[in-house]
């Protein structure tokens, strides 16, 4: 089969409409992801066993489990317990959620890196838990995960093409339906994998400068 | 209660195939990993640079477009797979990508004074590598290795996707014939978590037996 260039321009303007919903998803994934993860590490931290140990095991278990079937879960279960959600809002729950489990990880890390001493003075200046963690703890805890974070923010771009399982028309969707409609499925296909590679290809080199800006540790 | 033995059985039917994929993803994956991962510190520049092409190639897309792309645009080329080879070719390239970069770190974190060692014992590359390197690098490898055989196991999940009936493609037909949602969603996901249990209590075995008489010795 033959490449064709003029069905490559025929479908561009469908698929970039599908690149926008995949973007949008990525980005919205990915701000729940930032804050789940936050709250997950804070919670896990928790003095009181009873609340961490649970915590621990349902972060284990989501990210001991694949997506897809998250993903299936949350746009199929949750509306028969009552609480109807659009593909969209489903697919950004659950990158969110999954993806929480993993940057809770990164933030433990970073928390975990930030010296004895610094909880120390933040009680000798009588501060209350609120104010050591936004103005002692996380100013200097957050700028070393910088890389870490990125990181899981291009393999979170990548997973989105799964989101087109629960009917959200991102690029995959849309390329999938242009080649069922077509029978031509070599252009929609590669188009989608070279949308990626490209993407992918870039970011590494930002996640680089990243790294040499922030990753420093001394 | 009858009914839910039936189809708890059709679940079952499809771990077998998730199991299955995994474990001929998983051993296409570390074949892939050695040889991309040597083949990223070899002397000869082109075969580094055919290594570093996989690797950034199979990292940069997204598994779901690569078993896309080995199952409806490979026939095109005259290569026909079935859903099972296209499953065990998309997970072992894609996650063999991600553990060759073990692979690779590993053997870059053995000290210098064992490749010292190695030309004071008159080993050529290939002994050394055999006898001294690798079951030294090996044990570094295994954690990561297991995590990655967890990634395979939830990637696998997509080849539901190109019509194999696996763990997740058995939920959907459960979900199609009874109308109930979280009997099959609940059943796999609890599944799913069971096998990486499983993998990761290997792995620390496997950890355990190969790194016995070794204490005090590793850092």
């Amino acid at each position: 089969m033959e490449w064709d260039w003029a069905f490559v321009i025929q479908i561009l303007p469908t698929l970039i409409e599908g690149a926008k919903i995949t973007i949008l998803a990525t980005v919205l994934g990915y701000i729940l992801a930032a804050i789940v993860g936050l709250a997950i590490a804070i919670v896990r931290r928790s003095k009181n066993k009873l609340i961490s140990r649970p915590m621990g095991f349902v972060a284990e278990f989501i990210r001991g489990t694949p997506l897809l079937v998250q993903l299936y879960f949350i746009f199929y279960v949750l509306p028969d317990l009552g609480l109807t959600l659009s593909p969209l809002v489903a697919g950004v729950i659950g990158l969110g959620l999954h993806y929480g489990t993993y940057t809770a990880e990164v933030y433990r890390a970073g928390i975990d890196n930030v010296a004895r001493g610094q909880w120390e003075a933040a009680k000798a200046c009588n501060l209350n838990a609120w104010q050591t963690w936004t103005q002692v703890i996380l100013p200097q805890a957050l700028p070393p995960m910088i890389p870490a974070l990125a990181n899981y923010f291009i393999a979170m771009f990548k997973e989105t093409p799964l989101l087109s399982a629960i009917t959200v028309l991102e690029l995959m969707n849309q390329a999938r339906s242009i080649a069922n409609y077509n029978y031509r499925y070599i252009e929609p296909i590669t188009l989608v994998g070279a949308f990626f590679l490209v993407i992918s290809l870039i970011s590494v080199v930002g996640l680089r400068w990243l790294e040499r800006r922030y990753g420093r540790i001394d | 209660m009858g009914q839910w033995a039936g189809y708890l059985q059709l679940i079952l039917d499809g771990a077998v195939v998730t199991i299955k994929l995994t474990l001929m993803g998983s051993a296409l994956a570390l074949v892939m990993a050695f040889l991309a991962g040597l083949g990223r510190l070899s002397r000869f520049a082109p075969v580094r640079w055919l290594a570093t092409a996989y690797i950034e190639f199979f990292r940069g897309t997204s598994i779901f477009v690569q078993l896309f792309w080995a199952y409806f645009v490979l026939p095109l080329f005259g290569f026909t797979l079935t859903p099972l080879q296209a499953g065990v070719l998309a997970l072992g390239l894609n996650v063999g990508a991600y553990a060759a970069e073990v692979v690779r770190g590993a053997i870059k974190s053995i000290g210098k004074e064992q490749y010292e060692a190695c030309t004071a014992l008159n080993f050529n590359r290939w002994q050394g590598l055999r006898h001294v390197i690798l079951p030294q690098a090996f044990v570094l490898m295994l954690p990561t290795f297991g995590n990655n055989a967890i990634e395979l196991l939830k990637a696998s999940a997509v080849v539901s996707l190109i019509s194999l009936s696996d763990m997740t493609f058995q939920a959907q037909v459960v979900r199609a014939q009874t109308g109930s949602t979280l009997f099959p969603f609940l059943t796999i996901l609890i599944l799913y978590f069971a096998i990486a249990c499983v993998i990761s209590f290997a792995i620390r075995g496997l950890e355990r037996h190969l790194t016995r008489g070794l204490d005090g010795i590793r850092s």
